[in-house]
């Protein structure tokens, strides 16, 4: 009883914040702009596969550089001394409190034609074309989201016992094993963690794909932006793209969660 | 069908397969060879010295505690051996071979540790499996084998469970039926029953005990538990401050203490400053007393032990001392009473009441008196002087009663 009514103030707030702005993207994408029921912009969706195929795609590349870069740094930061740990977590985070938009300029002047980087390579004779690139839209994301990454790995990384790792070298694993038996079971909470909290923002991201990316790769986050403020302008329609990536999304999390689970059979006590 | 082949020729004995295995182990290397060498070992940490040329040799089979206060090296010597720390300097060996820079999986050593670290993530099952599955073995014999540890330690049905819903007790038993299942030739046991209330620690000492004379491996067990080492061990180190202070039987580190750090660290002691005047015969408050003890130089100064329980109290003016009794307290079997012996206050165990301020006799038997060379601890120990002085003001109500009245005023 107690925990229920102790409940009720998150309850108002998820009720204000959560329940009813998904009820107004509800309303919106199954109407036409005369507020009757229709289900014209749902099939409207078929015409934008492309946009949600090349998001997902280079969210998840981005999703997956963002592991692969930030798993060694984790466990580089969790098994250093409490000092070098605590400056390390800190200069992952500075970035981080700096503006987003402005942290992404600051990468358009870098790649630019005449930016930064070419003016550097122009002294041996170099250019390279990377923005307006899918890799830049790419670097963009890795840049802005690996923090996410690191934080979650981190945390799960420096709750790892020392002694249970010398206690698996003991029974007879070398570092490899003891990678494989040990630190990476008992990082997987982290590692899901970690990817949704990079492949949610990465995939419908649209600051990033309009200043790196130019007009040429359009993301689905920047199609749902224009039918809002932009040129397009459709509400309805852009409510259901809202919905549909939405519900990409949630599917995504539950293959991962659901992939965790299936490696750990505790997985829920470990979090 | 092997067991009923084995078990044929001795019909007297019932065991099941791994029993023989060991057995067979047991016998084999039984005969007192060093399995491990510990030769000169010293490290630091910091420029702090915490071993100091540490020599210990340890015979298969054996049951060895290390013994001693905290901070004196034994999770050190441990780590040592298991392969987890190498030593700034000296070797280690096993069965004669130099294994000093070997890394732990390389090691025919399994280490239960202090707070048992188990695998989080993985059941019993798989934590009990989890070396043999390391080094490959077939999954029907893993099982097999499992099942015959748990059985060991008296968790047969607990396969399933998650390490982290056991008790305290229970998932010691799954670290110790951890370590066995790979058949480690020794067992290193870092205060595994420190954590448990005195009651499951008292039944899993005599599991362990019962467990190792059964499977006939060699365990290096560490504790400050004084009354665990003596009631477990078959050889007991005691160490202090990064050395070994003696190694001995339980009843030669009780009986014949080397110092008096031993003598004070085992049980209680009365130590006095004597004089050896010749073989069997030394002087302590100016009075001679025959002893069993010879080989020391005439007059040379010693420590004297007497042991609380080995005083015989008598009349006065029978008594070889006569003393004032200062406290009295109850321990349930005896009686600890404080004597005042011309200023110096012993510590004697009786059976009967003997009242403060009475003045009683003692007697002291040759056998009673234990000699002691000097040493950097003489003393520093087994003068009960402070002891009964912190009695006596928590025994005297009127003291108590003028401080605080002074501090109202
Ligand atoms: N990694 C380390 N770094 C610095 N000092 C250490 C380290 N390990 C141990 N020490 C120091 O070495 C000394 C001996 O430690 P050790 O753990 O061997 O003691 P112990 O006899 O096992 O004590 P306890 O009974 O409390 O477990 C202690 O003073 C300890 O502080
Ligand atoms: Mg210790």
């Amino acid at each position: 009883m107690r925990s229920k009514s102790a409940a009720a103030p998150f309850g108002l707030w998820m009720l204000i914040f959560t329940i009813v702005p998904m009820a107004i993207v509800v309303y919106f994408a199954f109407t036409d702009p005369d507020g009757q029921f229709t289900l014209a912009n749902i099939l409207e969706i078929r015409n934008y596969a492309k946009p949600f195929l090349s998001s997902i795609y280079l969210g998840a590349i981005a999703t997956v550089i963002c592991l692969v870069l930030a798993y060694p740094l984790s466990f580089i930061i969790a098994r250093s001394t409490e000092r070098v740990q605590q400056t390390m977590v800190m200069i992952v985070m500075i970035p981080m409190w700096m503006n987003f938009l402005l942290r992404t300029y600051a990468w358009m002047s870098i790649l630019e034609e005449n930016g930064f980087l070419n003016q550097f390579f122009g002294l041996f004779g170099l250019h390279f074309n990377m923005i307006n690139t899918s890799g830049a839209i790419v670097l963009g994301m890795v840049y802005n989201f690996l923090p996410f990454m690191v934080l979650p790995l981190y945390s799960v990384m420096a709750k790892m016992d020392d002694r249970v790792i010398e206690a698996a070298r003991d029974l007879g694993c070398n570092h490899f094993e003891v990678f494989r038996r040990i630190i990476l079971p008992l990082s997987t909470p982290g590692i899901v963690s970690g990817i949704t909290m990079v492949f949610v923002p990465a995939v419908s991201t649209f600051v990033i794909s309009k200043l790196l990316g130019g007009g040429k790769n359009y993301m689905i986050g920047d199609i749902i932006e224009a039918m809002f403020v932009g040129s397009a302008s459709n509400y309805n329609l852009g409510a259901a793209l809202s919905l549909v990536l939405m519900i990409l999304m949630l599917l995504c999390m539950a293959f991962t969660r659901k992939v965790d689970n299936d490696e750990e059979t505790i997985g829920g006590m470990m979090a | 069908m092997l067991l009923r082949f084995h078990a044929a020729g001795r019909d007297d004995i019932h065991h099941t397969p791994q029993e023989t295995f060991y057995r067979k182990g047991g016998c084999i290397y039984m005969d007192s060879k060093n399995i491990i060498r510990l030769e000169n070992i010293s490290v630091s940490f910091d420029d702090q010295s915490v071993l100091q040329n540490l020599d210990l040799q340890i015979s298969d089979g054996e049951f060895v505690t290390l013994l001693g206060p905290s901070g004196c090296g034994k999770t050190t010597t441990l780590r040592i051996i298991g392969g987890f720390l190498k030593p700034d300097s000296g070797s280690v060996f096993f069965d004669d071979q130099l294994v000093t820079d070997l890394p732990p999986h390389k090691r025919p050593v399994n280490t239960i540790f202090q707070r048992y670290a188990l695998f989080p993530h993985l059941n019993v099952f798989d934590n009990v499996a989890f070396g043999m599955q390391v080094r490959k073995m077939k999954k029907e014999e893993i099982r097999e084998r499992v099942e015959e540890m748990l059985r060991l330690v008296n968790l047969t049905g607990f396969e399933k469970r998650s390490v982290n819903t056991l008790s305290g007790g229970q998932q010691q038993r799954v670290a110790i039926a951890r370590a066995l299942a790979i058949h480690p030739r020794v067992l290193l046991l870092d205060e595994p029953l420190a954590a448990l209330d005195l009651k499951l620690r008292k039944d899993m000492q005599a599991e362990l005990k019962n467990i190792q004379k059964r499977l006939g491996i060699t365990f290096i067990y560490v504790t400050h538990d004084q009354e665990e080492a003596l009631s477990m061990s078959d050889t007991v180190v005691v160490m202090d401050s990064g050395k070994i202070q003696q190694i001995g039987t339980p009843q030669d580190i009780y009986n014949e203490p080397t110092n008096a750090f031993v003598a004070d660290f085992i049980g209680e002691s009365n130590i006095l400053d004597g004089v050896m005047l010749s073989d069997y015969l030394v002087e302590f408050f100016g009075r001679k007393f025959s002893c069993l003890d010879s080989g020391f130089e005439p007059n040379e100064p010693v420590d004297v032990v007497i042991r609380p329980e080995d005083i015989d109290i008598v009349e006065p003016i029978k008594g070889d001392l006569v003393g004032t009794v200062t406290s009295v307290t109850f321990k349930g079997v005896h009686y600890e009473t404080i004597v005042d012996f011309k200023g110096f206050k012993w510590m004697i165990q009786t059976t009967d009441f003997y009242d403060v301020d009475r003045t009683i006799g003692i007697k002291l038997n040759p056998e009673d008196i234990h000699i002691m060379k000097k040493s950097e601890y003489s003393g520093m120990f087994g003068d009960y002087s402070s002891y009964s002085e912190e009695f006596d003001e928590m025994a005297d109500p009127e003291a108590a009663l003028t401080g605080e009245e002074a501090e109202e005023r």
